[in-house]
């Protein structure tokens, strides 16, 4: 069995990294790697097979920092490039990195319809409420009545659930933790990896620069004590549901797919 | 063995697709383009490949250049409005140097325009409609036989330089019925492979061999990161360094203007020199009825199938000395590079939108003005 160590995932040629101090994606992808070392290290994963897709914004520059096959997208299209990535080598192993401005807005249509087919990956969406990389701007997920640089007076609209988004389009494997609960997500990251078919992460996590700043939680503790304390892994009034909301089987993308194309090449052979 | 059929330009493009060795097609159903869609979906399992129909064809593109980075040969097609949606794209492919065609079965415009009816206006938005500086190769087929092989060219010349590939195609072209030899003798171009299981430093060298870098494939322990963003010669983003970007911008450029030639050579063109003062010059479905004018007229008549990119040293050399008419299916788009090329005075229009290619008597009053 060869260790494969998570420092050997990161290109540490391109530290320093972006992200702001005390940001959420710092903890998804100090998360992701481990999870992805142990997959290695156990055999259950290829690295030479793995390949991360992301579109644009903060959290989308994560592949950038793991020394794995990476493709780093257009704004809101990752999932359309790994419906190509996946059905050209169903072998690879394809992991979404994703934003909620990026999954949820412009990426809206690419996410319900890789839910509703069912495609093999695992999307990890880093909901942090804000358009962080553009200076702040409102985003589908930012909560009623909080303040960005575009909702300066309070966002009148009403926020996505994207999980139930998902679910609604027949997502099979559906999660929601937060960066306050590291040892959670990294279980859910583990066992989205080893389901077949879509499995979505949402990751709630702190963007302490655009968004705490401006809705009372500057210091990136304030959010995370704030996700810990509006969460809960049971219904309960006023508190965000966590943990896995389903959890079902449905026939992956991938098998009906082949399952088609090898179908046509029998019966041409038989004709 | 090769085999002797009548089909229409959009299934005969398919099948030169195939023959080229394309396994992948994702498209969104566009009028006058949905036959190469539906025949890549009847024709795709057949022979281990597959087709997707995805939601737009923002997606479709994208599913394109996935496939391509996974090591196979793809494909979308698709009418103007969907040819506008995919421009990001386009421009995506050129910054990250995956081979992909575009095949582009031009109907009337703007906007939703005429569906059913025939038009070559897109001719500049294939070659300037994503932002930036780019180069992109386009081919225009004026008969169905085209269809087949300059798709085969497309995939070739993709594959090649590493840039997407247009098949610039209009509806006359793409909905005629003809008689095609489907050859089997095809010569296709793989894309060059760094050797497999071996971690690529730098993927995106700043002056490689012509240009063209051999191009990593996912999955084969390359270990690369491909970004849109301005990258440096490890694919890195260096989005703040101005010379890497002219020198990255440039190069890109440079790996197709540097062969124009070269293409327009390989590609071919016809040439037809009369004794006369006019030439005339068309291409695509509205170089048939020009074509036919021209030999009543006894005038020279030139056909490009290449339409980007653009080579004014071949222009000069063939056109120089004619009053040349240009004849398209727009108010004016392929003129401007003729313009460009020649002495500006030389060379007039007749455009034609509306969405069929004038009659042959329509060029002859026009020529007919020129010279009277």
């Amino acid at each position: 069995m060869t260790v494969v160590d998570w420092k050997e995932l990161i290109r540490w040629d391109r530290m320093p990294h972006i992200l702001c101090p005390g940001c959420g994606n710092g903890t998804i992808l100090n998360v992701l790697v481990r999870v992805l070392a142990e997959k290695f290290e156990e055999g259950e994963l290829d690295p030479d097979k793995t390949v991360l897709v992301s579109g644009i914004g903060c959290s989308s520059r994560l592949p950038g920092y793991v020394k794995l096959d990476s493709l780093h997208t257009t704004h809101g299209r990752p999932l359309a490039f790994a419906t190509g990535i996946k059905l050209a080598n169903p072998d690879l192993e394809v992991i979404v990195i994703t934003g909620d401005g990026d999954a949820a807005a412009i990426g809206g249509n690419h996410l319900i319809h890789a839910a509703r087919r069912n495609l093999d990956v695992t999307v990890i969406c880093a909901n942090n409420y804000i358009y962080g990389m553009t200076g702040g701007q409102v985003s589908p997920t930012t909560p009623r009545g909080a303040k960005s640089t575009t909702t300066p007076y309070g966002n009148p609209e009403p926020p996505f659930d994207l999980c139930e988004l998902v679910i609604g389009a027949g997502a099979p494997h559906v999660e929601r933790w937060t960066t306050a609960h590291p040892a959670q997500l990294s279980a859910a990251i583990a066992r989205a990896l080893e389901r077949e078919g879509f499995s979505f992460i949402d990751v709630l996590c702190q963007c302490p620069t655009n968004y705490g700043r401006r809705n009372d939680m500057r210091d990136p503790r304030e959010m995370v004590k704030w996700l810990r304390e509006n969460t809960s892994t049971r219904d309960e009034e006023g508190k965000i549901r966590i943990g896995i909301l389903r959890d079902e089987e449905r026939e992956p993308f991938l098998k009906r797919m082949y399952d088609m194309i090898e179908e046509v090449r029998t019966s041409e052979e038989g004709d | 063995m090769s085999k002797v059929d009548f089909l229409q330009g959009n299934e005969a493009c398919a099948e030169g697709a195939i023959v080229a060795g394309c396994r992948f097609f994702a498209g969104y159903p566009i009028t006058p383009s949905t036959e190469i869609a539906e025949r890549m979906s009847s024709r795709l399992p057949e022979v281990g490949g597959v087709y997707v129909q995805m939601e737009d064809e923002i997606a479709s593109l994208a599913a394109v250049i996935g496939a391509s980075w996974a090591g196979i040969k793809a494909m979308t097609a698709t009418a103007g409005p969907g040819f506008s949606l995919m421009q990001e794209h386009i421009g995506y492919a050129v910054m990250t140097e995956t081979p992909c065609v575009v095949v582009n079965v031009q109907r009337g415009g703007p906007s939703t325009g005429q569906p059913t009816k025939a038009s070559q206006s897109d001719v500049m938005q294939a070659r300037w409609g994503s932002h930036g500086d780019y180069e992109i190769v386009a081919l225009s087929p004026s008969t169905v036989q085209e269809m087949y092989d300059l798709m085969i060219e497309c995939f070739n010349w993709s594959e090649r330089l590493r840039v997407p590939a247009v098949l610039l195609t209009d509806e006359v072209v793409g909905h005629m019925r003809e008689r095609v030899v489907l050859r089997d003798d095809v010569e296709t171009v793989e894309r060059e492979l760094p050797p497999e299981g071996e971690e690529i430093e730098k993927p995106f060298p700043m002056e490689p061999d012509d240009l063209v870098p051999p191009m990593p494939v996912f999955g084969r322990g390359h270990r690369v990161h491909v970004t849109g963003l301005t990258h440096d010669e490890r694919g890195y983003p260096a989005t703040d360094d101005p010379e890497i970007h002219r020198k990255l911008v440039t190069r890109l450029c440079n790996k197709v203007r540097k062969r124009a030639r070269e293409i327009h050579e390989e590609v071919g063109y016809d040439f037809e020199e009369r004794e006369s003062d006019v030439a005339l010059v068309a291409y695509g479905g509205c170089a048939r009825t020009v074509i036919e004018a021209a030999e009543e007229l006894g005038v020279t008549v030139f056909r490009p199938k290449v339409i980007h990119p653009f080579d004014p040293d071949l222009i000069r050399d063939l056109l120089d000395g004619y009053e040349v008419l240009v004849v398209e299916m727009n108010l004016g788009q392929y003129v401007e590079m003729v313009e460009r090329a020649l002495d500006r005075e030389c060379v007039h229009l007749l455009g034609y939108p509306g969405g069929y290619p004038p009659t042959p008597e329509r060029v002859i009053r026009e020529v007919k003005k020129l010279s009277g």
